[in-house]
C-alpha cells in the first residue's frame, strides 16, 4: 500500500515526559496506535480515491472532506505532540506572556479557564487556546475530531482529552491529568505559532 | 440524595473470565456511572425541582442535565445487558426477532460489531426495537435512544472508559469479548 499520508516522528523519545506526568507507555499507545492508526485509514481510503493523493491533511479539513475525521485527527495530534516538550512546563514566555496577560489578565487566569473547559469537556474532543480573528487569545473547545482552523482561529496551544490521551497514566482522572499538561507546555512552540500567520 | 447508582447485577470480579477484568468494572462503575449520579445530585441541589424526577422524565424532557441523566440510564441498562452466565446463542423471543430482522445471529453480530467497532467518539452501540423489527442503531457521546421514542433491547458501551483498561486502543478485541456475556434473558425482557 502506497503511502500519501505520513506520520510525522513525535518531537523527542516515547518515555521524555515521564518524569512530568505522561508515561511511556502512554504516549507509545496514543502515538503508535491511536495517530498511527488515523494515517493508515488514511491511506487506506486513499488507495480508494486516487484525488487524495497529493492533499495535505489540513486541504482535506478545509474541504470538509470524507476523511475528516481522519485528517483533522492526524493534524491534531502533530500539533498535540509539538505542544508538549520535556523542557517545558513553568510560566509562558515572551510573546505568549504578553498576550496572555493581555487577554486574560494572568497566567493563573488562563490556565483555570483551559483547565476547566478540557476538565470539563463532555465527551471525545479537544481544549484549544486560539487566537480569534482580531488576534485576541481565547480558550476554545472543539468536539470528536473537531479543528478551529476552518472557523477562521488560529490555534497557539492543545491539549487532548479523549479518554485514550489519558487512561493509562490516569484513569478516569481527567482533571489530574490536565494538572500534569501545565508541566509540559512547550512555550517555544506556543510563540512561534503566535508569530507564524495564519493556515 | 434523589437519584441513587442501582448496584451491579453481578459482583465486579463475575466477567473477568470471560473478558471484563475486575479493574476494567470496578473503575466503569464506582468511578464513570458513579460519578454522574454523584454530578447529578449535586446539579439537584441548586434545583430542587429535579428532586421529584425520575432519570427517564430528565430524558425525555431533554433538561439541562441530558447527558448525566442519558449516561446513569445508559450504563445501568449496559450492566443488566451482560451476565456471567450470558454469551452464546440468542434466544426465545430474540432469536426469533433476530433471525426475522437479520437473517441470523451471526449476520446481526456483524452489523452491531461494525457499529460499535466503527462509532468515532464516544458513544453507544444498540440493538432497538422498531415495530416487529430490530435494528442496529448507534448514539453520541450520552445520547439514549429513549428520547427518539426508540426501544432499547440490547447496548454496548463504546466510550473508551469501557474498554481502556482491558484492551487499550483495541475496541474490535472488547467488541467481540461482548458477545460472551450477552445477558439473551434480559434482551427477553426487554422485547
Amino acid at each position: 500500500m502506497a503511502a500519501t499520508f505520513s506520520l510525522p516522528p513525535l518531537p523527542w523519545p516515547a518515555d521524555s515526559l515521564a518524569s512530568k506526568g505522561m508515561s511511556a507507555e502512554q504516549i507509545d499507545f496514543h502515538y503508535n496506535k491511536h495517530h498511527k492508526g488515523y494515517v493508515t485509514k488514511l491511506n487506506a481510503a486513499a488507495e480508494k480515491r486516487p484525488e487524495l493523493r497529493g492533499k495535505s491533511v489540513m486541504d482535506l479539513i478545509q474541504a470538509k472532506d470524507a476523511t475528516y475525521n481522519l485528517a483533522s485527527q492526524i493534524w491534531n495530534h502533530t500539533f498535540f505532540w509539538n505542544c508538549l516538550s520535556p523542557n517545558g512546563g513553568g510560566a509562558p514566555t515572551g510573546a505568549a506572556k504578553q498576550a496572555i496577560e493581555r487577554d486574560f489578565g494572568s497566567f493563573d487566569k488562563m490556565k483555570k479557564q483551559f483547565s476547566d473547559a478540557a476538565g470539563g469537556h463532555f465527551g471525545s474532543g479537544w481544549a484549544w487556546l486560539v487566537q480569534d480573528k482580531n488576534n485576541r487569545l481565547k480558550v476554545h473547545q472543539t468536539h470528536d475530531a473537531g479543528n478551529p482552523i476552518p472557523d477562521g482561529l488560529k490555534p497557539v496551544l492543545t491539549c487532548d482529552v479523549w479518554e485514550h490521551a489519558f487512561y493509562i497514566d490516569y484513569r478516569n482522572d481527567k482533571a489530574k491529568y490536565v494538572n500534569s499538561f501545565w508541566n509540559m507546555v512547550n512555550w517555544d512552540f506556543v510563540n512561534a505559532q503566535l508569530a507564524n500567520s495564519r493556515l | 440524595m434523589a437519584f441513587t447508582l442501582p448496584p451491579l447485577p453481578w459482583p465486579v470480579n463475575a466477567l473477568a473470565s470471560k473478558g471484563l477484568s475486575e479493574q476494567q468494572i470496578d473503575f466503569h462503575y464506582n468511578k464513570h456511572h458513579k460519578g454522574y449520579v454523584t454530578k447529578l445530585n449535586a446539579a439537584a441541589e441548586s434545583r430542587p425541582e429535579l428532586k421529584d424526577k425520575k432519570i427517564e422524565d430528565l430524558i425525555k424532557a431533554k433538561d439541562a442535565t441530558y447527558n448525566l441523566a442519558a449516561q446513569i440510564w445508559n450504563h445501568t441498562f449496559y450492566w443488566n445487558c451482560m451476565s456471567p452466565n450470558g454469551g452464546g446463542e440468542p434466544t426465545g423471543k430474540a432469536k426469533e426477532m433476530i433471525n426475522a430482522s437479520f437473517g441470523d445471529f451471526a449476520t446481526m453480530k456483524k452489523e452491531f460489531s461494525a457499529a460499535a467497532g466503527g462509532h468515532f467518539g464516544s458513544g453507544w452501540a444498540w440493538l432497538i426495537k422498531d415495530g416487529d423489527k430490530l435494528k442496529v442503531h448507534q448514539t453520541h457521546d450520552a445520547g439514549c435512544p429513549l428520547s427518539d421514542n426508540l426501544k432499547p433491547v440490547l447496548t454496548c458501551d463504546v466510550w473508551e472508559h469501557a474498554f481502556y483498561i482491558d484492551y487499550k486502543n483495541d475496541k474490535a478485541k472488547y467488541v467481540e469479548s461482548f458477545w460472551n456475556v450477552v445477558n439473551w434473558d434480559f434482551v427477553n425482557s426487554q422485547l
